[in-house]
């Protein structure tokens, strides 16, 4: 049975979305996306200064992924606004990561300045993905003005420690109706694999994948986790007791009786 | 003339320069990079024909790697 993610009018298979930042190269980059058979990749815009010399990302990207632009480098809704306007005249699709950061020590979004850009963008029809700090109320207003999903944060960018901020992802995925999307921190399969079990519709890593001893086969390794969790999560997991319940009968031992 | 290009201020020659020229003049590879002029994205197959006006403001933008 088929468990796509139905998200900004396509059909997901695979739930871990990659960004593509601090790779060696791009064909190191390029090989990792096809280890994890995504589906969905980041990439950012930056200006290009005089003779840079420029290999097109977008050239090592696998035909078959959806590109989501991120608006990194914004620092308010205006400027995140801009970037994603001039991402979808160059061609590169709809699908926008709202990335608005004021904060440069532990790049934690701004909530406020996203949710300004989510409902500008989803009235120019771009399918948007606000990148956010796990708040419910921001998180309905997102949901409620058009968000195709939310994307709370684990801990912060590049820290790669984890899904910290669990239970209050927990509150959103049982209180949003749009799919929750953990979103930075993440830094092995085990914190991927978790966050499916809690319920994500999707989980995206790039600083964990992109700097491992061996980015090919730690994206396999993430890619494999998001599968497990998400089965798990589909297929329903067993209570926990306080008091030990034996695995083995309880009768029929080979032992002297007193 | 003075424009202004990637957030500087930069003199050009009078006589006119079009994006194409701007790009290539600059070492850039066309097909890597996106044009915004005055804060709208021209489309390449436009540049040899869109010519700078003093006071305008270009970025020259390139898709990169990024989470």
């Amino acid at each position: 049975m088929e468990d796509l993610l139905d998200i900004g009018g396509k059909k997901i298979a695979c739930r871990l979305f990659l960004g593509t930042g601090k790779y060696a190269g791009n064909e190191q980059m390029r090989k990792a996306l096809l280890a994890a058979q995504a589906d969905v990749v980041t990439v950012a815009l930056r200006r290009v200064e005089s003779g840079a010399v420029v290999e097109n990302i977008l050239d090592y990207i696998p035909p078959s992924c959806t590109v989501m632009i991120n608006t990194s480098g914004a620092r308010n809704a205006a400027e995140a606004v801009r970037i994603a306007r001039l991402a979808r005249a160059s061609g590169a699709g709809d699908w926008i990561k709202i990335e608005v950061i004021a904060d440069s020590r532990y790049l934690l979004p701004d909530n406020l300045e996203t949710l300004k850009a989510t409902e500008t963008l989803v009235k120019e029809g771009f399918v948007v993905f606000p990148y956010m700090s796990p708040d419910l109320s921001m998180a309905r207003r997102m949901a409620d003005c058009g968000a195709a999903a939310v994307m709370p944060l684990g801990s912060p960018i590049g820290t790669n420690r984890g899904v910290k901020t669990r239970e209050l992802v927990e509150i959103l995925i049982r209180e949003i109706s749009v799919p929750v999307i953990v979103d930075a921190g993440l830094g092995k399969p085990s914190d991927a694999c978790q966050c499916m079990e809690m319920g994500c519709a999707a989980v995206m890593v790039n600083t964990a994948v992109a700097v491992a001893p061996d980015p090919v086969e730690f994206a396999r390794a993430f890619s494999l986790a998001v599968k497990a969790g998400r089965l798990a999560y589909r297929t329903g997991m067993p209570g926990s007791a306080a008091e030990a319940r034996a695995s083995s009968p309880l009768t029929g031992f080979l032992r002297d009786h007193d | 003339m003075k424009v202004r290009i990637n957030g500087r201020e930069e003199s050009l020659p009078d006589r006119s320069v079009t994006l194409q020229e701007l790009v290539e003049n600059r070492g850039l590879a066309p097909e890597r990079v996106v044009v915004e002029l005055n804060l709208e994205v021209i489309p390449r197959e436009h540049w040899p024909t869109v010519t700078l006006q003093a006071e305008d403001s270009v970025e020259l933008v390139s898709f990169v790697g990024g989470g």
